[in-house]
């Protein structure tokens, strides 16, 4: 086990994790925000940049800093370490121009873009964005294609996290697009016309952070926050069946995965569950999704309040606040 | 389908030769390069399939790794690459009056091919000749410490080539 | 006349040929080496000698031994790093154009240091015709017993092979050269874990460069200690460099590590000064990637010091006041030379380069070319500048690999040391507007 704080916050993990998850662990604000890292998909992260933190004490045993920010989500911790998310001003700097440059060549067509409302992006632009933009050059552009007939391709839309590689990779046997090109002329695609066929393909959708890959099946049928969404299962050979219904009404207009408070899906649904099943009587509703009181796909939802969730999070609350006034180390640990 | 032919064949078995049991893919770049030089200067999907049969990985592999490398064409390209460097220390010798000589000379852009599809001109970025600068690589060949004179002679001498210039057929192959 | 370790037998006829090159006392550290030392004695040599990564890093490259995985019972490999693609950087090019032996040699002794049985030479693919050149040296050294199974009867064997990139930059950077060499796309991994730990598949691997392994064929030969006597302080030994530009004698010189930076740009043993009698400008002593200094800082220190050609005298001042030595890619500008088309050159190569794995490189890199092509095409706003300096500033650190730093540090060391030709190139626009 490693003890260590983050933003003045002490945490205990087992050796091996990474500063993201004892982030985690802690949770709230100190939690760094992840646009590639996903934690149910090896080898992912340390691409986008957005998570990294200082590492103002390495460990107990050598306190010396780490001479650059590292990608919280690949670093792995160290008993003794001190981290510093929003509590260093070098971080925030830092992450503010990662923003803008994941910004840079973004259409920012988010009035017409079906993530809208659930995109890491928007979100992440929304809490460390500037107003303005100051690039002048003409953004990139990429063609929108098909892959497949359920799963539309906005390449400009796409920040490179690689996460669809990887499902791709790892929940098939078969992968058939990949990223092509180099440098800012990168792009996710199948080079030759081809159709990403396989019965997990689907989850390509849930893992990207944007809208740079949509469900062709619930695409301008509604923006996500006038839907309702339910938990439910299924009795399904493939996958756990697991799934959240995006309703309308009766009307199921779409089918993802369950996604955790940092997006990210734990138990991976096949194709027939998520495009064949359009029909309510095919599920069991379990309730209302739990969705972060924050998003704004929970407005105009009524969940039942929990009150002792509610205290936990206010003495969470006022444990940070506490951390966050907690006078700097010294110094030589700010430079 | 598409084949190596006798001796290439031999040459790339010989190439996934030098890499451990089960780490053919390691053979990715030089059998590119000899695909290249076999199949008309270029990487046709057709052709990359085929280089992927032969490393026994998927397409998608090999598409991956051809269009970030340099090197390939993944279009084809005229009997001559005329590839001049424009870097710095090639720059500060006089890169820009070489890449415009070659332009109107051929009367082609950069990136263009001549219409008799016998030249295509190409920037690229350091090649390692500052020293013997401005220079353009044409193959293997590279031809250096280049002056617009130079460059005349150089053009003049490639138009009578029946063979197409290649990065790898001569050193390798007939060796 | 200083002393030449790695080129005293560039002119001597067919030294390209085995033959030639035994006869002149070639393979004589293999023997050394194979006969009269352990592998960690060979190591330990190479640690004593102070020599330094010759590859741009400086890293001490006998440490970097030292810190392969040993208790590993996966093979080792050594990888020689011929990616040479600094701009400014043909020093490896010419070495083993011209006595591709020596290179052979000194991945035999570093090969037999480190225990591995396979080792490659990643060269970069535009130099084919050199990929030859080494088969067939490595063929001769095959045929005379260097190479394979026993050699000179010992009980060591090993297998050499040359492996051509096919035009990127960034393999240059180890671990892309490794991801490379595996058939795959040169990204750069994510570290820890480092080469020595996991490198070539997923197995311990020590990766140096040309001129690195060459330095240790007169390492073994004379002794570490004797060779740590030449240079000064912690540059140790000999180095090539790289001249090019604006200078009356371009080409590659091996230098003692020491001689006066004017020695080397003036004197006629060198660089035999300035072309057309002009005055220098500026110099970039390492390659694209070190911050470039003008003339004045580039002779003399902030401390009003004569500057050296050692890792530390170049460094001398931080990058407030100084560079560094790099790869030795040693470009000099003259009086009339564009600082700003200069940085777009280099801001041009860094965006071509970037593998586009990491955001802050992928579009940073590209956002400083457009910027410098508007400035230098009089179309850029004084504002730019500003810009152009925070978004290198916002790209250095924050990447995965160097070569994030290395965009920002030109740009960063342009502005800082010639700001009022980026502000003479954006009044062009200025004007421009006034007279619309």
């Amino acid at each position: 086990m490693a003890k260590l704080t983050i933003d003045g916050i002490e945490v205990e993990v087992p050796d091996g994790t990474t500063i993201l998850n004892a982030a985690r662990q802690i949770g709230g604000e100190v939690v760094p925000p992840a646009m590639c890292y996903y934690s149910s998909l090896k080898e992912t992260g340390g691409k986008c940049r957005v998570c990294l933190v200082k590492v103002a004490q390495g460990s107990g045993k050598d306190p010396r800093p780490m001479p650059k920010l590292v990608a919280s989500c690949r670093t792995p911790v160290a008993d003794g370490m001190v981290v510093q998310n929003i509590t260093s001003p070098e971080v925030l700097e830092a992450r503010k121009g990662v923003v803008e440059f994941l910004l840079l060549n973004h259409p920012l067509d988010c009035p017409i873009c079906d993530q809208a409302g659930e995109c890491d992006l928007q979100n992440l632009a929304y809490e460390h964005g500037a107003a303005h933009t100051r690039y002048e050059e003409d953004r990139r552009t990429f063609d929108k294609i098909d892959i497949g007939d359920k799963i539309k391709l906005h390449m400009t839309r796409c920040i490179l996290c690689y996460r669809c590689t990887y499902v791709a990779n790892q929940l098939t046997d078969n992968r058939v697009h990949g990223v092509l090109g180099r440098g800012d002329k990168s792009e996710i695609s199948t080079y030759i016309e081809k159709a990403i066929d396989n019965d997990f393909s689907g989850n390509m959708i849930d893992v990207c952070p944007v809208g740079a890959l949509t469900d062709k099946t619930f695409r301008f049928k509604s923006r996500v926050w006038f839907t309702k969404p339910m938990d439910a299962h299924r009795d399904c050979p493939k996958c756990s069946g697991k799934v959240v219904l995006w309703m309308k009404g009766e009307e199921v207009l779409r089918v993802s995965a369950r996604k955790d408070q940092y997006g990210e899906v734990k138990e991976y649904i096949c194709n027939e569950c998520r495009y064949d099943h359009k029909n309510v009587k095919d599920w069991t509703v379990e309730g209302p999704r739990h969705i972060d009181h924050h998003s704004v796909i929970s407005q105009n939802h009524y969940e039942k309040i929990d009150l002792q969730k509610l205290k936990k999070e206010v003495e969470r609350q006022l444990v940070f606040q506490k951390g966050k006034q907690l006078p700097e180390p010294n110094n030589a640990l700010n430079g | 389908m598409i084949e190596f032919s006798k001796e290439a064949k031999a040459k790339a078995d010989q190439i996934i030769g030098r890499y451990p049991q089960g780490k053919q893919k390691s053979a990715m770049l030089p059998l590119l390069h000899l695909a290249q030089s076999e199949f008309d200067g270029w990487l046709s999907p057709e052709v990359m399939d085929y280089v992927a049969s032969l490393m026994a990985v998927k397409p998608i592999e090999v598409y991956e790794v051809a269009t970030f490398y340099s090197m390939f064409n993944t279009k084809p390209v005229g009997k001559c690459l005329l590839e001049v460097c424009q870097t710095s220390s090639c720059w500060l010798r006089g890169s820009n009056e070489i890449v415009d000589h070659i332009r109107r000379k051929l009367n082609i852009e950069v990136g263009e091919t001549s219409a008799d599809g016998m030249f295509t001109l190409k920037t690229v970025e350091c090649l390692g000749s500052c020293g013997t600068a401005p220079m353009l690589q044409c193959g293997a060949d590279f031809h250096e410490n280049l002056t617009v004179e130079k460059v005349d002679a150089l053009i003049d001498e490639l138009k009578n080539k029946k063979e197409r210039s290649s990065y790898l057929k001569s050193l390798v192959l007939n060796s | 006349m200083g002393r030449k370790l790695l080129l005293e037998h560039i002119n001597e006829p067919g030294i390209q040929t085995f033959e030639v090159y035994r006869k002149k006392g070639g393979y004589s550290s293999v023997e050394k080496a194979l006969k009269t030392m352990k592998p960690d004695d060979v190591t330990e040599e190479v640690k004593k000698s102070g020599l330094r990564g010759r590859g741009g890093a400086g890293f001490p490259a006998g440490m970097k031994w030292s810190f392969i995985d040993k208790k590993s019972e996966k093979p080792r490999y050594l990888v020689c790093n011929a990616d040479e693609s600094e701009p400014g950087t043909f020093k490896d090019r010419y070495l083993m154009e011209k006595i591709p032996h020596i290179l052979i040699e000194g991945m035999i002794t570093s090969s037999y240091a480190l225990g591995a049985k396979t080792s490659y030479i990643y060269i970069r693919g535009e130099y084919m015709y050199i990929v030859r050149i080494l088969e067939k040296a490595i063929e001769e050294a095959y045929a005379n017993g260097f190479l394979g199974k026993n050699i000179l009867g010992t009980d060591y064997s090993l297998d050499l092979y040359v492996h051509p990139g096919a035009g990127a930059y960034i393999c240059g950077e180890e671990t892309a050269l490794l991801e490379s060499l595996e058939g795959k796309r040169g990204n750069p991994r994510l570290k820890p874990p480092f080469p020595a730990i996991a490198g070539l598949y997923a197995c311990p691997t020590v990766v140096n460069n040309v001129e690195t392994i060459a330095a240790v064929v007169p390492i073994i030969n004379m002794g570490g200690d004797e060779y740590s006597k030449i240079g000064v302080g912690k540059s140790t030994g000999t180095k090539l460099i790289s001249a090019s530009g604006h200078i009356n004698k371009p080409g590659v010189y091996e230098i003692e590590l020491g001689l006066p930076v004017e020695e080397f740009i003036f004197s006629e043993e060198y660089c035999g000064g300035i072309w057309k009698d002009r005055r220098m400008k500026a110099v970039v002593a390492g390659g694209s990637s070190v911050p470039i200094l003008p003339a004045n800082l580039i002779l003399t220190t902030a401390k009003g010091e004569p500057r050296l050609m050692t890792y530390e005298s170049l460094a001398d001042g931080g990058f407030a006041t100084g560079t560094m030595l790099g790869s030795g890619g040693f470009i000099v500008l003259d009086e009339t030379a564009s600082i700003v088309e200069n940085l777009y050159t280099f801001a041009r190569f860094y965006h071509h380069e970037s593998c586009g794995q990491c955001s802050p490189c992928r579009e940073g890199t590209g956002w400083m070319e457009k910027i410098l092509h508007r400035l230098q095409n009089g179309h850029g706003k004084k504002e730019d500048i500003d810009i152009l300096v925070d978004v290198a500033k916002k790209i250095e650190g924050n990447t995965i690999c160097p070569l994030g730093d290395a965009a920002a540090w030109p740009v960063a060391s342009a502005v800082r040391h010639f700001r009022k030709e980026f502000e003479e190139a954006a009044l062009v626009h200025a004007h421009k507007e006034l007279v619309a």
